[in-house]
């Protein structure tokens, strides 16, 4: 198996994250909203886990393992949320939530 | 006894001060205890002090206490100083017992009136700002007195503000009379600038010790600038127009600042300043001039007056048009003389008019008055007895003394004429027509207006008590052919100079000859009045109203148009100035930086739309910005 260079895996991630960050300022849904925080989540864990091969380090992997925990803690948190939003705001739009305006 | 001086003029302070403090909590009958109380304790204490001045006078014929030095900048140190002499002495015992007797009338008069704490608080502020006045020893306190005064009188002709009119009347007193006093603040700076000193006795010790030769111009010039000061607070032509507006007060107010006291601070100025005119002739006639103009303008216009008390306003004005006539001819004594006793005359009259308007529910218009006689028996003797004087009704009354002894004065002095003779012997015929048609109208013919409240002893006490000072208040300066018993010209002769009465003028104005002159012209005028407003009423009245009298009498109304002039030339041109200023550059500066700071806070504020993927989007592209600064740099 060929070995993937560094710079295709950081490029990736990079992709990646700007999917996530763009489906985060342009999707709506909360839930939507979620899932791409999941990506860019991901996407960073991925560079963790590239740039720990490279270097031949675990401390990598380990990190990617703190993301994994963090990740499922933040889905129980924003799925909470979801239901609170949903209860307050009668919609999972996202924009309907704007009383924090100036 | 003469170092209580100082608790004269404290008296009162302490009463207004205490009254600002406890007022509320004093109630009506504490606030006039102190108010009245204040005052009746000052007018004790000047009887006292006066009375022990003159049984030993004091070296020098002053008394002279200096209570501490007010400030002392650049080797100008005005003291605090108290100067007791005849001129302020005539003065004190007028101020504190004519004003005591106005307090004591105020109690009743103001009793149902909302603001009778602070009634009180400004009177007794008064009664101290014009005893500072006469009795400084510097021009500078004189000063501070004099503004305090008009400070008071502001207050007072405005003190029912409910009523716009009212605080206009306030403040038209307030700015024409401030004409006046730039006048005589520059003339103070001036004397200073030339002589060092504002302290009286020492100023006109060194005046006269210079003149003539190298200061007769800044003697000249002070001389007609203090007469500026002068013409504002006595209400002399051409700066009258406040004063029939100030009657906006109540009566007693009216009686004390606007007939008895205030307005004839500008007699006690040039009286206590004599030396300047007296070498200055030009400034003296200016004096006499000025005098002469007022008492004949007012004198008319007194003549046509519907409101009660803006006819005695008139009266006022002409009456001290005599004062200032007799300062003009030298004749300083005769002028202190006829303060004294028109303090005593006029503020009878206002006090009669203030019953007779408060018994008439408020009614202003003579017209509307007539027949109380029977319903008011004690005003309609008290206002009789004052009427008299006012018109100088012989020998009874204490207007005929002072009166005469001015006309007298006014051709038999060295500075006086017969101009200046027949102009005063017309004002008399005409204060005897207008004095008595107050009372034709007042008290006689057919009653118009029911009497809804009558006085009571704290107002009649004052009317009877100064009725009986109109009556005697003339009896201590007798002329020659009545014996010449005269020890108000003993007294003031130790601080004024005796009228210079030389030549064969003066030896017939001193004689029975001129004084029958007088009182027959006295007699004519109100004997004219009686058969103009007794029998003949309806065809005056008609008269007064043809087509052809009528522009005359509306002119005389108006008081000779002066107010007319002023509003076109003075009052509209700077108001339309003020409208128009309220746009000028400056408030463009300042508006546009309000304006900057609000459009900055519209930009921001419209950046916080709460929508927090607009937040994260403008973060995004803040770290996308920082990264490309960073990785390309």
């Amino acid at each position: 198996m060929a070995a993937v260079s560094l710079d295709h895996v950081l490029a990736l991630a990079a992709v990646l994250f700007a999917v996530g960050f763009v489906g985060l300022l342009t999707r709506r849904n909360l839930i939507v909203v979620l899932a791409c925080i999941e990506i860019m989540l991901n996407a960073a864990g991925l560079a963790f886990v590239a740039a720990g091969a490279r270097w031949g380090q675990a401390d990598g992997q380990v990190m990617f393992l703190f993301v994994l925990a963090m990740a499922a803690a933040e889905v129980a948190v924003g799925l909470a949320l979801a239901i609170r939003f949903r209860q307050a705001m009668k919609s999972l739009d996202v924009d309907d939530a704007d009383r924090l305006r100036g | 006894m003469l170092s209580l001086l100082w608790l004269i003029p404290a008296l009162p302070a302490a009463g207004s001060v205490l009254l600002v403090l406890f007022g509320r909590r004093l109630g009506r009958g504490g606030t006039a205890w102190v108010g009245t109380g204040s005052v009746s304790l000052s007018a004790v204490l000047a009887l006292l002090v006066c009375g022990s001045f003159l049984a030993a006078p004091p070296a020098g014929d002053a008394y002279r206490q200096v209570l501490w030095t007010w400030f002392d900048v650049g080797g100008f140190a005005p003291a605090i100083g108290l100067h007791l002499d005849a001129v302020s002495i005539v003065w004190v015992l007028v101020i504190t017992v004519v004003g005591f007797l106005i307090h004591l009338y105020s109690v009743e008069h103001m009793e149902r009136d909302d603001g009778f704490t602070r009634f009180f608080i400004y009177m007794d502020l008064f009664v101290f700002s014009m005893l500072v006045l006469v009795l400084a020893d510097n021009l500078l306190l004189l000063y501070l007195g004099w503004e305090g005064v008009g400070l008071c009188s502001y207050l007072l002709i405005a003190f029912w503000q409910e009523d716009a009119q009212n605080v206009y009347s306030g403040r038209k007193a307030f700015i024409v009379t401030r004409v006046g006093d730039t006048a005589l603040i520059a003339g103070l700076f001036l004397l200073f600038t030339h002589y060092h000193t504002l302290e009286i006795g020492q100023l006109m010790h060194l005046v006269a010790s210079r003149s003539p030769a190298p200061d007769s111009g800044v003697v000249l010039a002070a001389g007609l600038l203090l007469l500026g000061g002068a013409v504002g607070k006595s209400a002399q032509a051409p700066l009258q127009t406040w004063l029939p507006d100030a009657m906006a007060g109540p009566s007693p107010v009216s009686a004390l600042i606007h007939a008895a006291t205030m307005v004839t601070a500008g007699v006690y100025l040039i009286a206590r300043t004599n030396v300047l005119y007296t070498l200055a002739p030009d400034a003296r006639l200016a004096v006499a001039i000025v005098g002469t103009v007022t008492l004949l303008l007012a004198g008319f216009s007194a003549l046509v007056q519907r409101d009660l008390k803006r006819a005695l306003a008139y009266s006022t004005i002409s009456q001290i048009g005599y004062m200032f006539l007799a300062l003009g001819v030298s004749g300083w004594e005769a002028a202190v003389f006829h303060f004294m006793t028109h303090a005593f005359f006029k503020a009878l009259l206002f006090l009669a008019a203030g019953v007779v308007i408060v018994a008439l529910a408020d009614e202003h218009d003579i017209f509307r008055m007539g027949g109380l006689r029977r319903e008011l028996p004690a005003v309609f003797a008290t206002f009789t007895v004052g009427a008299a004087a006012l018109a100088a009704l012989p020998l009874v009354t204490d207007g005929f003394y002072s009166k005469d002894l001015i006309i007298a004065t006014s051709l038999g002095s060295v500075d006086g004429g017969a101009w200046f003779y027949v102009a005063s012997l017309i004002g008399a015929f005409v204060t005897g027509l207008y004095s008595f048609r107050l009372v034709w109208l007042v008290f006689f013919g057919a009653r118009r207006t029911e009497v809804s409240r009558r006085p009571r002893w704290r107002q009649l006490v004052p009317l009877y008590a100064l009725a009986a000072l109109s009556v005697t208040g003339g009896f201590v300066w007798m002329p020659a052919w009545l014996g010449g018993f005269e020890p108000l010209r003993k007294l003031l002769d130790t601080a004024l100079p005796p009228a210079p009465m030389e030549g064969a003028a003066a030896h017939f104005a001193e004689s029975v000859g001129a004084a029958l002159i007088t009182i027959l012209v006295v007699a004519a005028g109100v004997g004219l009045s009686y058969v103009l407003w007794m029998p003949r009423r309806e065809r005056t009245q008609a008269f007064a109203a043809a087509p052809s009298v009528q522009p005359l009498v509306a002119l005389w109304l108006g008081g000779w148009g002066f107010d007319w002039f002023y509003e076109r030339v003075f009052v509209r041109p700077v108001k339309r100035f003020a409208h128009w200023a309220r746009h000028d550059l400056v408030d463009h500066v300042v508006g546009g930086i309000a304006w900057l700071n609000l459009a900055g806070w519209r930009g921001l504020s419209a950046g916080q739309n709460g929508r927090l993927r607009g937040y994260l989007a403008v973060t995004g592209l803040g770290v996308v910005l920082v990264l490309a600064v960073v990785v390309l740099r």
